[in-house]
């Protein structure tokens, strides 16, 4: 299978690239000076998940840094997509740690604004946003595609990059123009992963639009899904989580079930064998806090893997 | 004002007396604040604040003023913000690595913590600045956190062996 | 120590009572011995094996490798990067931390990834201004400074808690460091200063380059009478001088360098410039080991590590030992 043309090494953007669903899965880093909670928790999706996210300052709190952590993914042969937040770092940082983690083999990146420091646990560190995510897409792009930082000093060899934006689908109103994901992929976004979005109607609404913009071709839409544990947690993103949809008839299958956690596994098989029918969907982003094994277990019922090799 | 400010470092035995004064003033002011309501109190105390340590020193309002234990001289003025200066990278004259035409923060602070009677302060460990403190009045916080008798003064460690 | 297998340099050692790591440097400083390390420059690359080419040089004559922290204000690979690089063959490091760029939230994630990916040092710096940088309208952070840097690192491997409290299930064991300056203003305080960043929690110390010796002796003296040599190792830093005119763009254009108008005068005078540096350096190392006080040297020369590594060999100070190439790095090399 040539790669040629291929952005990164990575078998992320292989699956994307050959048109079959993704399917990519998150993990956060430990609070730990050692390889193996990190290990344990995402071991489970090795061989299931395409690709595992490393989480970067989740909650703007501190845990073991990103880029080490998905160093550690990588050795372990699980391929990771290494978030990149603009809040605790400042360009010369966030450069060094493009270049580290093209030299460690992570192929993959997300760039993302992170969460705010109100909801840290050290709310009076200093907040940096030296650059945006936007600019920090472009600065990877120009590194993987013409080998200079902004300085104009050359790296050579060049970093192989997979460039990752996040993006929240919403139900457009009439008129509404998709600017910022236009400017996303305009900076250099070959991917994106998006916000939990279980309402497939206002799904397919968004995706029309963005299609109506050019938008849908341009760029790998992994759409952001999960195994709810309750009806609780399922409330308590909506109400927490900008951007979320969980239409209220699933919160209600939960509540309803005697087991809501397998209620919660079934209905996102259901709503991923949904999406890899629709056109303009790339692939799934799977979200559970500390479910990486519900993860793995519903990547592994809802027989979408077992599709690519039937196809 | 950078020339003021450079005063106050010379005469930074003369600050620490009025300081002493001042702090005395504003812990026992400490009951009518309670009652008037530090709320109401913060932002007329802050601009206050700010007009006169702005002047003296150039004042940041950073909301947790260690001037007693720099010696007059603010930590905010160096362009690294350190609160545990100097820097390695003094220049031979004594100015600062980044603004060659000021002079280091951090020399003129040891320099006058010598002129102190308390100059050994400066010998504290500095706890980094909370920076959701900005611009709150350091003055208030003082009152309060001394007035009550609570804990002791937060923004420093143990004292160096 | 040896147990007759061979171990990599960077591989944990049996852990030690009294011992804050289980690294290499620290067991060489603890049993007494002079401690040699060396800088490792990171180059202009997105590629491991340039990393791995640098550090061939150094492994075997130094203890320890510094991993720099996008020195001068230069963007390079960042040292978590460097470092992890390194340890997965084998090396000994130690990574540097610039209060520069990121704020207490990253450096304290970048402490336990550096940690749980072998490294056993940490070296924490305040960092230069983003000025002396090919990026200047970087937005400079210093969110700490290299003392609440210092305590933020003790702080997790001690009491095995983040800043704000929460807790670390496996602490980073780690050997913390500090820079020192004693050659720039205030010279008389610097003694005093040294004490706070020992209060703070450095166990080691690396120096500015030191070509003024009378000036270092007079520091030494200070730092001894007030207990500083016993509760810290110092390593005065050293490096060869290309020529009198280099040590002259030295001293005007990276912060903190003191090169006194003798040692100018002496490579002007010089045949050979370029070789007088050289042998500048290793006279110093010779005079410098004999302070007393003194636990080891640094040697640093920007991107010209065959020079370091000649100079180590040639001073003699790595006489009573011999470090080893990593075995997965000299399996990288042939394999490459």
């Amino acid at each position: 299978m040539t790669d040629h043309g291929a952005h990164s090494h990575g078998r992320l953007e292989g699956v994307l690239r050959r048109g079959q669903f993704a399917l990519t899965a998150e993990t956060s880093p430990p609070d730990a000076a050692a390889p193996a909670p990190l290990l344990a928790r995402a071991h489970c999706l090795m061989g299931l998940a395409d690709a595992v996210n490393v989480t970067d300052g989740a909650g703007a709190r501190a845990h073991m840094g990103a880029l080490a952590a998905a160093a550690l993914l990588a050795q372990a042969a699980i391929e990771p997509v290494l978030q990149f937040t603009v809040r605790d770092r400042n360009r010369l940082a966030l450069q060094g740690d493009l270049l580290g983690a093209a030299a460690l083999g992570v192929p993959n990146i997300l760039c993302l604004h992170g969460d705010d420091l109100a909801r840290s646990d050290q709310p009076e560190a200093k907040p940096v946003y030296d650059i945006d995510s936007v600019t920090l897409m472009a600065t990877a792009r120009r590194l993987r595609d013409h080998g200079t930082l902004p300085s104009g000093r050359p790296i050579e060899p060049r970093p192989r990059l997979f460039i990752g934006a996040a993006d929240a689908p919403i139900d457009p109103p009439a008129g509404w123009r998709p600017d910022k994901l236009a400017a996303k992929v305009a900076a250099g976004a070959d991917f994106v992963q998006t916000q939990f979005c279980f309402d497939l109607p206002l799904l397919r609404r968004y995706l029309a639009a963005l299609a109506d913009h050019g938008l849908v071709g341009r760029v790998h839409i992994l759409v952001g899904i999960g195994p709810l544990a309750s009806a609780k947690a399922a409330r308590w993103m909506v109400a927490n989580l900008r951007g979320v949809h969980i239409p209220e008839p699933f919160i209600e299958r939960l509540e309803r079930s005697s087991d809501p956690r397998a209620e919660g596994r079934r209905l996102c098989i259901e709503l991923l064998q949904e999406l890899a029918e629709i056109d303009g969907v790339a692939g799934a982003h799977l979200m559970a806090p500390r479910g990486e094994a519900a993860i793995a277990e519903t990547i592994a019922e809802s027989g979408l893997l077992a599709r690519r090799s039937a196809a | 004002m950078y020339a003021v400010r450079l005063w106050s470092v010379r005469h930074a035995r003369l600050m620490e007396r009025l300081y002493e004064a001042l702090e005395r003033t504003l812990v026992a002011l400490d009951p009518a604040f309670r009652r008037i309501g530090y709320e109401r109190l913060a932002r007329p105390v802050a601009a206050v604040e700010r007009t006169v340590k702005g002047l003296l020193f150039d004042c940041k309002m950073c909301g947790r003023c260690v001037l007693s234990s720099t010696g007059m001289s603010c930590p905010m003025n160096c362009p690294k913000n350190l609160r545990n200066g100097p820097c390695g990278g003094v220049r031979a004259d004594g100015h600062c690595e980044v603004k060659p035409a000021m002079k280091c923060v951090w020399v003129q602070a040891w320099a006058g913590a010598g002129r102190m009677a308390n100059g050994g302060a400066i010998l504290d460990l500095q706890q980094p600045v909370e920076h959701s403190l900005q611009g709150s009045s350091a003055w208030l916080r003082i009152a309060r956190e001394k007035g009550a008798g609570a804990a002791p003064a937060a923004g420093t460690t143990g004292k160096p062996a | 120590m040896n147990d007759g297998r061979l171990v990599d340099p960077g591989d944990p050692l049996p852990p030690l009572p009294g011992h804050s790591s289980r690294g290499r440097l620290e067991r060489v400083l603890r049993s007494g011995r002079f401690a040699v390390t060396a800088e490792l420059n990171p180059p202009d690359s997105a590629d491991p094996r340039d990393v791995y080419d640098r550090a061939l040089v150094l492994s075997e004559v130094c203890d320890a490798i510094n991993a720099t922290d996008a020195s001068g204000a230069n963007t390079h690979m960042s040292s978590v990067g460097i470092c992890s690089l390194l340890t997965r063959v084998g090396y000994a490091v130690i990574m540097q931390i610039s209060c520069r760029d990121r704020n207490r939230i990253a450096i304290q994630g970048d402490v336990l990834g550096a940690a749980a990916m072998g490294v056993a040092n940490i070296l924490c710096l305040t960092g230069d201004g983003v000025q002396v940088g090919d990026q200047p309208g970087a937005k400079p952070v210093f969110d700490l400074d290299s003392i609440s840097l210092l305590q933020t690192i003790r702080t997790m491997r001690d009491e095995r808690r983040f800043l704000s409290g929460r807790k670390i299930t496996v602490p980073p064991q780690v050997f913390i460091g500090a820079a020192a300056n004693p050659f720039v203003p205030p010279e008389d305080e610097r003694a005093r200063h040294l004490g706070k960043k020992i209060a703070a929690g450095a166990q080691f110390i690396q120096t500015q380059y030191c070509f003024d010796v009378p000036r270092l002796r007079r520091f030494m003296m200070q730092a001894r009478d007030r207990g500083a040599t016993e509760k810290a190792f110092i390593l005065v830093g050293v490096g060869p001088l290309a020529s009198a005119r280099a040590a002259r763009w030295m001293r005007g254009n990276v912060p903190g360098v003191h090169v006194p108008d003798a040692v100018i005068d002496r490579l002007e005078g010089a045949a050979n410039q370029k070789r007088e540096g050289k042998q500048l350096c290793i006279d110093l190392i010779q005079e410098i080991r004999e302070i007393e006080g003194v636990a080891g040297v640094h040697v640093m020369a920007y991107r010209q590590e065959e020079l370091v590594s000649e100079i180590i060999t040639a001073s003699g100070i790595m006489r009573d030992r011999q470090p080893r190439l990593p075995r997965r790095a000299a399996k990288e090399r042939t394999a490459s």
